[in-house]
């Protein structure tokens, strides 16, 4: 296993310098010269080409490659051209876990759902709740996604007043609390990393007792153990708890619209995948033993329905991410995506290609994690770890 | 189905060449070309035949249709039709507003709150020099669907059908742009790639795997940073960049099975060039899979076109993403459904365009993928 891991961590190191050659080449591709749009023409030839030289842009172009590449590698990204002299990392860094948690919250529920409607509905083919369902699926998922969550924000928020309209958390209630915004936070996402990893010690532990009812007991202590912890983290937290309510109203309904559309993909996928398992000669052999239908369905077909449907996160991560960004920018939640949008609007180049790279890095990390869920998933898939 | 085409036509190309053994056949090149095209028409009235049992792939097909009306009713509205006044239907530069008359406040002695001030002073604003007890007129920007416009007017006065109408021709140009983009550049590399194979191979679906895992609305935003970026070239970068991801991995799988069928070494072994190989023998098998792809491109094209328009990112004068940016950066687009005509035809109509391309790709998909068929 860990062979395999480190293999896939080699071929992520270099996708991912084939993506950071990609990126400095759009760079510069872009008509005219960086030196010239930024550095004042008017001043001195010799002090010019001091600027130029102190900057990192001299020599040809593969010079300037190796040097945007070690630098990268060190961590230098540059400095804001907005929200100078901050360097570009920090900017960044601040984002980063505003946009992990939209991201990881979304797509799971985006994939529970998704697939357990998926899975029904494949099981009831034909028909007019099938056909209204598929259509509306689609219709989700090539909807004009700006619009979509706008129409969301008027109902959910404007109409109907449950959410707040946008943004990260509520100025005015804010303004005499003890603690910034991103302290907070930073409590929010230790306690559920607490939870995931109580939770999937307990999966690993649940995965290897023989017996099936102790598996199923090991987990649903493991279920309990996970959402205790949450609870008593913040049952502890008495004074930080009402703002970080706050921020958790904030974020519910951009996770939601986003989880709305990436659902329909996952729902459709599901359906032809199941459509494929159902037509196996196993499904016909449990039908002919007198297996439960509901059995059917859910231990012989949608198990092995689930594998495509993992593999199509790598398809769905960039879908994801690309929704990501608009849902960021229509709900004012400051992550990476409205940061991206923001820089580029104000030609804060650093900061937009820094937020590209990021961007980038977060796809390839997610897929390597998809990559070892799949190889824990499927039965067939072995990674030999030496004998 | 499809994919059986070349061998037929393999076989025409031997026919012929016995034709020229043995000396026969004037009207040889016509021959061919009828049963050419005879062959087509029977395989297309196969796959119309399966592609109807669909029926949402008929619904699709009909809002493609329906779009496509649309398309070519514009030129025909605004030269013969009822918008023949460029200064009023213009999608662009058009304008006309419906004045509205108003009475400030009756006499000077109703102006008691500050609120009736402030009422004033904008009045004041629209209407200079306008005192309380007489009339101002105020041009009705964004005006409700009246009977000159169908669906109203926009907040710079604009009529709403007709830029509805217009971006429906932007729409297609640029879905065919990027699908034909896609699918040259996806079956050019997977074609080559499964040929050759070896360091090309690797490296083209290397680079591919990159493609695919990159969100494509993150890059574009950045580049519209870096260019101006027009629709054309929107459409080849989409195509491009779709075209080198998940169509050319998919593509290159359909031709590695094309690959090690006998017709192919057939070909070789009668003296076919690489090139030959290449593109009359693998390309023509792969292309049914491919106009799926296009499909799918064209819907994908039209929703990040929106998008980035949406955001303004775009170098392009009208669109359904720019009627909505108007409304939105005119401050129009939070304040409910009281102006619901400003949002909602723009929406549905890129949601309905990319939806029907959609559904027509998956019931293709059922045509040409036995696996996914009901029976």
């Amino acid at each position: 296993m860990l062979k395999f891991i480190g293999r896939r961590l080699v071929q992520m190191v270099l996708l991912f310098f084939l993506f950071l050659t990609l990126v400095f080449f759009l760079l510069q591709a872009q008509p005219g010269d960086i030196t010239a749009q930024f550095i004042d023409p008017t001043i001195p030839a010799e002090v010019r080409a001091q600027i130029v030289e102190r900057l990192g842009l001299e020599g040809n172009v593969f010079q300037q490659w190796w040097s945007y590449i070690t630098s990268f590698v060190q961590g230098d990204l540059g400095v804001s051209f907005q929200q100078y002299p901050r360097p570009v990392i920090e900017v960044i860094g601040e984002r980063i876990p505003r946009t992990l948690f939209l991201f990881t919250f979304a797509t799971l529920l985006a994939y529970v759902v998704g697939f357990s409607l998926g899975k029904r509905l494949a099981w009831k083919r034909g028909g007019f709740s099938e056909h209204s369902v598929t259509v509306s699926g689609v219709l989700l998922y090539t909807v004009f996604y700006p619009w979509f969550a706008i129409l969301m924000i008027l109902f959910f928020a404007s109409g109907l007043g449950w959410f707040p309209i946008n943004g990260f958390l509520t100025p005015g209630f804010w303004r005499n609390a003890p603690y910034t915004g991103n302290e907070v936070f930073a409590q929010m996402l230790l306690s559920l990393a607490i939870g995931a990893i109580i939770l999937v010690g307990t999966l690993v532990l649940a995965s290897r007792q023989d017996e099936r009812r102790t598996a199923r007991r090991v987990r649903g202590i493991g279920y309990t153990l996970a959402i205790a912890s949450i609870a008593g983290f913040w049952l502890l937290r008495t004074e930080m708890r009402p703002y970080a309510q706050d921020i958790v109203h904030h974020s519910i309904l951009p996770i939601v619209t986003l989880a709305l559309v990436a659902f329909a993909g996952v729902m459709l996928l599901t359906r032809s995948s199941m459509l494929e398992t159902l037509k196996e000669d196993y499904i016909l052999t449990a039908q002919a033993k007198g297996v439960p239908e509901k059995d059917i369905r859910d231990k012989h077909a949608a198990r092995n329905a689930l594998l495509p449907v993992v593999t199509s996160f790598v398809l769905g991560l960039a879908f994801i991410i690309g929704g990501g960004v608009v849902t960021e920018t229509v709900f004012s939640w400051p992550g990476m995506g409205s940061l991206l949008l923001t820089a580029t609007v104000a030609e804060d180049v650093p900061v937009a290609v820094g937020a590209l790279a990021f961007i980038g890095i977060l796809a390839l990390v997610a897929h390597l994690v998809v990559d070892i869920l799949y190889a824990v998933l499927d039965p067939r898939i072995r990674i030999h770890t030496g004998n | 189905m499809v994919i059986k085409e070349p061998e037929a036509s393999d076989a025409l190309t031997v026919e012929e060449e016995a034709h020229v053994a043995l000396g026969v056949g004037d009207e040889r090149p016509e021959r061919l070309w009828k049963v050419r095209l005879k062959l087509a028409w029977t395989g297309l009235k196969r796959n119309w035949k399966l592609f109807r049992e669909n029926k949402i792939g008929l619904l699709g097909l009909f809002i493609i249709v329906l779009f496509a009306v649309m398309a070519l009713a514009y030129p025909v509205l605004r030269s013969v039709g009822p918008w023949q006044d460029d200064g009023i239907y213009d999608p662009v530069t058009g304008y006309e507003a419906p004045v509205n008359e108003f009475e400030i406040v009756p006499t000077e002695a109703d102006v008691v709150d500050s609120a009736t001030q402030m009422d004033v002073a904008t009045a004041q604003l629209w209407c200079f020099g306008v005192l309380p007890g007489e009339t101002c007129s105020i041009p009705l920007q964004p005006a409700p669907p009246s009977e000159g416009h169908l669906l109203g007017t926009d907040p710079l006065g604009r009529d709403i059908a007709s830029q509805l109408f217009f971006s429906t021709r932007a729409a297609f140009l640029l879905g065919l742009i990027a699908a034909v983009v896609t699918v040259g550049v996806a079956t050019t590399v997977g074609s080559a790639a499964a040929f050759y194979g070896g360091w090309f191979d690797n490296f083209m679906m290397r680079l591919a795997d990159l493609v695919l895992l990159l969100p494509l609305i993150p890059i574009l935003i950045v580049m519209s940073g870096l260019w101006t970026i027009n629709l054309v070239l929107l459409g080849v970068l989409i195509g491009i960049l779709s075209g080198f991801g998940g169509t050319a991995i998919v593509l290159k799988s359909q031709a590695l099975s094309v690959k090690v069928k006998p017709f192919l070494d057939a070909a070789r072994v009668s003296g076919g060039s690489n090139g030959h190989l290449i593109f009359k023998h693998i390309i023509p098998n792969v292309l049914p899979l491919s106009f799926l792809f296009m499909m799918f491109t064209v819907t994908e094209a039209v929703s990040l076109e929106a998008t980035l328009s949406f955001f303004g990112l775009l170098n392009i004068d009208m669109s359904w993403g720019i009627m909505l940016n108007t409304a939105q950066s005119q401050g129009y687009l939070r304040t409910g459904l009281e102006y619901w005509w400003l949002l909602i035809p723009a929406g549905i109509a890129v949601t309905l365009l990319a939806a029907g391309f959609f559904f027509v790709g998956r019931a293709m998909d059922e045509v040409i993928n036995p696996r996914l068929r009901s029976r």
